[in-house]
């Protein structure tokens, strides 16, 4: 920033952030790229940047728009994939969960930050002890109970321990909801409105930025969650992408893996979050200001 | 402070954290007390809990696989934050220092969105023995093929490699969001008394981040103790029991060899860990909160 003996520097430190981006781009090329390939390809055509004969083939058969013959006639081991019902479910499940966690940790939140009540404190600091027992520790009861339920392979118990709340989720949100102006609230109070009313027609509209950053980390969080899903949604009809991805990798056990088809399956479990990150790339990247240090 | 009575939202706040409450209370507390029990127990899914005193326990402490995994684990949050945090803290100075654009960050943050699932499967086709781009790579140069998921030196330094791969610009951007908290002005004087880049970044960066890199190195940490996703995709704890972490031990006890009682043992022993992590990060959060008042 200052003077000319700063240039050589700072070319340098660019063509360093360059390498980093190279490094972090480059192996979501080269899936998109090996997707694109034809799987007879992958011992002979791997030194371009572009396949030889690009082709879709591997997509529609994982998607389960070829027929068994034609699927494995291109690479596939043959066995029925059906990556569309899996994004299907996975929408499903990060949409239910984000959505109906954020009303209700933020309700939970206002309740801790703006009302009156005796014992509030105390159950706050319950409610945020939970921060303490590590997701593993809940998860083995937490399967039993919901397999005594009988909602193994649903997807009601798949959401079922996240939907309601997490403590993360209750902390953050009273956080901001404690920063609301006073004086807004008292007017709302005038106006003839409860608690609900002033929650609902203000507090809520007024904290947009920290909704939308909650609903976002969560969406991305649910997206990527592997275990849970793995151990209750078993059955292919509810069965989330990052569970398929498990079982289509294990499906080609004694050969080669089928890696043309592996490619367009993780391509298409990338490609949602991908969408998310161009519309919403702005909010996430200052969501990681909120998170991150306050 | 000025009205008459004091408030009570007594009824409304009931309800308003009735969802709150029932989930905590079911898929929290409930089964906490679950997992305590179990974990005195012989349960194993088929048959009643009946209570077997410390007995899990004293198995589990001797138990050399136990151990093992608890190394393992260490190894892996040694590697993995070492290297993260020094990449995303070089990382993250290059970008404070060159440039504030919003699509470079978007694009750091690209690996952290994607699932360890994929990212697992991603860097199998790369690393690949035969046909992986990494290994071609090398081959070009003269080297390898190196086996780096089933060589038994290799597999957990790739299972680490991979992770910082994929965390460490999100942890770069928290970082930077850090160092933007910095008073501009402070680079500005020093600038003007002549000291080089690298002056500033230890005698005004650093320090002045040393709480956001704190918080961040202990948050980074209790997600490392955590590993699960990328080595149930990639090696499975092999070759042997080279990447056989904790959290894969309670796993294949529980759903593998169906030793429930013997898994919540050990699930609470890593909780006790992460306890005292997360208790860490919940005093700087309030330290942080309290500089900022």
């Amino acid at each position: 920033m200052t003077g000319k003996s700063l240039r050589p520097g700072r070319a340098l430190a660019w063509v360093a952030m360059a390498v980093f981006v190279v490094v972090t781009v480059f192996p979501f090329w080269w899936m998109i790229r090996t997707a694109l390939t034809p799987a007879a390809d992958i011992y002979t055509d791997n030194a371009g940047l572009l396949p030889e004969h690009p082709t879709l083939i591997n997509f529609t058969r994982v998607l389960g728009l070829t027929t068994e013959a034609e699927a494995r006639a291109a690479g596939g081991s043959g066995a029925h994939i059906n990556f569309a019902g899996y994004l299907w479910n996975s929408v499903v499940y990060c949409s239910l969960i984000a959505a109906v966690q954020t009303l209700f940790c933020a309700m939970a939140g206002y309740a801790f930050a703006r009302l009156r009540f005796p014992g509030r404190d105390l159950v706050f600091a319950i409610v945020i002890a939970a921060l303490m027992v590590p997701p593993i520790f809940t998860l083995l009861p937490n399967f039993i109970f919901v397999k005594d339920l009988g909602l193994m392979s649903t997807m009601a118990g798949m959401v079922a321990p996240t939907i309601l709340m997490t403590p993360f989720a209750v902390f953050f949100l009273r956080q901001f909801f404690l920063s609301l102006p006073r004086d807004v609230e008292e007017a709302a109070i005038l106006d003839g409105n409860g608690p609900w009313g002033i929650f609902w027609r203000i507090a809520l509209p007024m904290s947009r930025g920290p909704l939308i950053t909650i609903g976002l980390t969560t969406t991305v969080w649910a997206w990527k969650d592997y275990l849970w899903p793995l151990l209750v949604g078993r059955d292919e009809e509810n069965r989330l992408v990052t569970v398929a991805l498990g079982v289509f990798l294990q499906q080609s056990p004694n050969t080669q893996p089928d890696w043309t088809g592996l490619m367009a399956a993780s391509t298409l479990s990338v490609l949602p979050v991908l969408v998310l990150l161009i519309f919403m790339g702005k909010r996430l990247v200052q969501s990681l200001n909120f998170t991150g240090s306050k | 402070m000025s009205s008459t009575k004091p408030r009570d939202d007594r009824r409304a706040a009931w309800w308003f954290l009735l969802p709150v409450l029932v989930g905590f209370a079911v898929f929290y507390g409930y089964p906490a007390a679950r997992g305590v029990w179990y974990s005195v127990t012989d349960y194993n899914m088929l048959n009643t809990a009946s209570y077997v005193g410390t007995e899990n326990y004293t198995k589990l402490f001797a138990d050399a696989k136990f151990w093992n995994s608890m190394l393992v684990t260490a190894w892996y949050v040694v590697l993995n934050i070492g290297s993260q945090t020094l990449l995303a803290l070089g990382v993250a100075s290059l970008m404070h220092r060159l440039t504030r654009s919003v699509v470079l960050r978007a694009t750091l943050l690209l690996p952290w969105l994607v699932p360890n699932v994929t990212i697992g499967l991603l860097w199998m086709w790369l690393l690949d023995t035969n046909l992986g781009f990494v290994n071609q790579l090398l081959h070009t140069f003269g080297l390898g093929p190196v086996g780096f998921f089933t060589d038994e030196t290799w597999a957990m330094p790739t299972v680490a490699g991979i992770n910082t791969w994929a965390y460490t610009g999100y942890t770069a951007l928290l970082l930077y969001a850090g160092m933007l908290q910095i008073p501009q002005y402070l680079y500005e004087g020093a600038a003007i008394d002549g000291a080089g880049e690298w002056r500033m970044f230890r005698g005004i960066t650093l320090p002045l981040l040393r709480p956001v890199l704190a918080l961040v190195l202990v948050v980074s940490m209790i997600g490392s103790f955590q590993i699960f996703d990328t080595i149930a995709v990639t090696t499975k704890g092999g070759p042997v029991s080279a990447t056989q972490v904790i959290y894969y031990f309670i796993y294949q006890q529980a759903f593998k060899y169906f030793h429930l009682g013997y898994a919540a043992a050990a699930a609470i022993c890593l909780a006790l860990i992460l306890g005292v992590l997360t208790a860490i990060q919940m005093r700087m959060l309030r330290a942080s909160r309290s500089d900022l008042a």
